[in-house]
């Protein structure tokens, strides 16, 4: 049996609050494997971001341990986080999160200077990747000047930007009309068929169901795992 | 990665154009400021030293002390008491290097159809070696001179200048009450001595001459003054012991009798002089760097602002891989780069400024390499020191929470 991408066993991650620990994600095991496409949905407060955040390394857990394609990141400390998600991880936000003041090139490219990657490099990695979600002519833009959907491009660029085996992302059409919603999800679609793992938080069956799995969570457990149903519209 | 930091660093620089260049004011005026002010003070010490230098070193001067006659007290110079005599005994002692007996007073010169009033100083050749004076055109006048009170001068810049203009007074006739004396030698220039006297108007003749024909003194062989030069500031005490001493015997003064005469130490005027132009230079100092204090204040104020403000620029840093140091050394370069550019600006109008205040009043400016390299290590440390707490405030922020930051 090959290691999977993502195996969590028992992870859990609790909150110190005014009225003591809360416990915003209960020990949950999970495995997902390379290659797989898998949405993670749930009501607000059911954990599951809190999970998406840990899964992210923008966090870390309380209890249990978390299996990056067979190494043990729950133990990390913050500069070898940063590298993880420097490195291995592509994160997408619902809200874009691109820097304003920043040409979308050099958005796109912030994460190989982080990398320690030489100018010229950077530039031809970021113009490569915005070419790729289609977006090589507004390479001199400010995020300010294009649509939504376009940010959320060009924030899915710079994911890709260092070449990660994983792609997370936390509810990316949470801001975005239906239509545009199904572009970024085709672009999700896209790269799981290129052979990246792609994870996604959202609470829209919609959106779920472009993925091959889901994954249900409530109070902070996971309480369905299933293949998405084949209907004959949505899927990639 | 260093060029892209600076770049990202001149970017926030230039996002906000006003509040930089505010920010930046403060270093401008504070490292200006030290500038000017170290430069004006140095400038003050190296006047200082100038004067004190064209003194001569390691003097004293022993005064003829006051007399009382029949009630009435002169002053200290005022009683015959020092002779030639006293001169050439002190002349003997250890220690000492130089021995002149002056006997000095205004008079009025004569050349032609010009005249002038000048200090007439009598006295003999070691004079000029313990005032380090030197002859610029023509040459000195020897014992011989003194011993057969010859009629001849060496005349200070500013005397020869009024009184001769622009004609060469060597070889030229002087009068001095009545009395014809030749010009010999032409005394190098000197300039103002610690009170302010201009020490260039000034005519040297023999002692004797003076003696007999410019002050006619009813004491024969009486001195106004006796200089005396110690061979070495160590050696100072000592002369200084041994002259009282040997004063006091040849002047039988009994114990517990007070001195006939005073003994000054030009060497502690000089070095009170020194002391304050030091103390002043110090206090200029300190006063202009308690502004580059607030200048970097001021940096430390709008990095706060600027942390605070682009909370969620780190968050987005953090989470696509950005290490705390990465943050840490963003903010600090930014105060840094402000600090710097502004000490650089500072630097020139203070420079700039020194140069103006030495055209407007002729006051003496002395800008070292020291001081600029100084203001620049101190605006650095300034950037650096007052960059950190906020620059460490940005890299502590948890990325989830400065993420979440609207």
């Amino acid at each position: 049996m090959t290691e999977p991408a993502i195996r969590v066993v028992g992870l859990g991650k609790s909150y110190a609050t005014a009225a003591g620990d809360f416990p915003a994600l209960k020990g949950v095991d999970l495995a997902i494997a390379a290659g797989e496409f898998v949405a993670i949905m749930g009501p607000s407060g059911s954990g599951k971001s809190t999970f998406m955040n840990l899964l992210g390394c923008l966090d870390t857990a309380s209890c249990g341990d978390y299996f990056l394609t067979g190494r043990n990141v729950a133990r990390l400390t913050g500069d070898e986080l940063a590298a993880v998600r420097n490195q291995t991880i592509g994160f997408v936000f619902q809200g874009f999160n691109l820097l304003p003041r920043m040409s979308l090139e050099d958005n796109v490219a912030l994460p190989l200077v982080y990398a320690g990657a030489e100018r010229a490099a950077r530039r031809a990695a970021a113009r490569q990747q915005l070419a790729r979600v289609g977006l090589a002519d507004y390479a001199a833009s400010l995020p300010s000047r294009i649509s939504g959907g376009q940010q959320q491009r060009v924030a899915i660029a710079r994911a890709l930007v260092n070449s990660p085996r994983l792609l997370l992302a936390d509810e990316p059409t949470g801001n975005l009309d239906s239509h545009t919603s199904e572009e970024i999800m085709r672009i999700f679609c896209d790269l799981n068929r290129e052979g990246i793992t792609v994870v996604l938080v959202t609470h829209e069956n919609d959106i779920a169901a472009f993925a091959q799995r889901q994954v249900r969570f409530r109070d902070g457990l996971i309480v369905s795992d299933a293949p998405t149903p084949r209907t004959a519209d949505a899927a990639c | 990665m260093l060029s892209a930091m600076l770049g990202e660093a001149w970017h926030a620089m230039g996002a906000n154009r006003m509040r930089t260049a505010l920010t930046m004011l403060g270093m401008v005026i504070g490292v200006g400021s030290v500038v000017l002010m170290m430069a004006i003070g140095q400038g003050a010490q190296y006047a200082v030293a100038q004067t004190i230098s064209t003194m001569g070193s390691n003097l004293y001067i022993v005064i003829s002390g006051s007399t009382s006659t029949g009630g009435v007290r002169s002053g200290g110079g005022g009683g015959p008491t020092l002779t030639v005599a006293d001169a050439e005994a002190i002349a003997t002692l250890d220690g000492v290097l130089n021995v002149a007996p002056v006997h000095q007073g205004t008079q009025q010169i004569v050349h032609g159809p010009n005249n002038w009033s000048s200090t007439v100083v009598g006295t003999t050749p070691p004079y000029l070696e313990a005032r380090a004076w030197t002859i610029t055109d023509g040459y000195p006048f020897g014992e011989s001179d003194v011993r057969s009170a010859t009629r001849v001068a060496l005349i200070g810049q500013t005397a020869a200048t009024n009184l001769f203009g622009a004609e060469d007074p060597l070889g030229q006739t002087i009068r001095i009450r009545q009395s014809p004396f030749l010009v010999i030698g032409v005394l190098g220039k000197k300039g103002q001595n610690l009170d302010g006297r201009d020490q260039d108007d000034t005519v040297i003749i023999p002692l004797t001459t003076a003696q007999r024909k410019v002050f006619g003194n009813p004491f024969p062989g009486a001195v106004r003054l006796i200089m005396v030069q110690a061979n070495s500031p160590e050696s100072m005490p000592a002369v200084e012991t041994s002259v009282t001493a040997l004063l006091r015997q040849r002047h039988r003064l009994r114990d517990g009798q007070d001195n006939d005469f005073f003994l000054r130490n030009l060497a502690a005027a000089a070095d009170s002089a020194a002391e304050t132009t030091r103390v002043m230079s110090v206090l200029l100092g300190a006063i202009a760097s308690v502004s580059l204090l607030v200048g970097g204040i001021g940096i430390m104020n709008i990095m706060l602002v600027s942390v605070t403000e682009r909370t969620r620029e780190i968050g987005i840093r953090l989470a696509i891989g950005a290490r705390r140091k990465d943050i840490l050394s963003q903010f600090l370069l930014e105060a840094l780069m402000i600090s710097v550019a502004g000490c650089l600006i500072g630097l020139v109008l203070g420079l700039g400024g020194a140069l103006l205040v030495n055209s407007l009043t002729n006051m003496a400016i002395v800008v070292s390499g020291a001081a600029v390299l100084v203001a620049f290590g101190v605006a650095a440390g300034i950037g650096i020191f007052f960059g950190y707490y906020p620059a460490h405030r940005a890299a502590a922020l948890d990325p989830i929470e400065a993420l979440r930051h609207q």
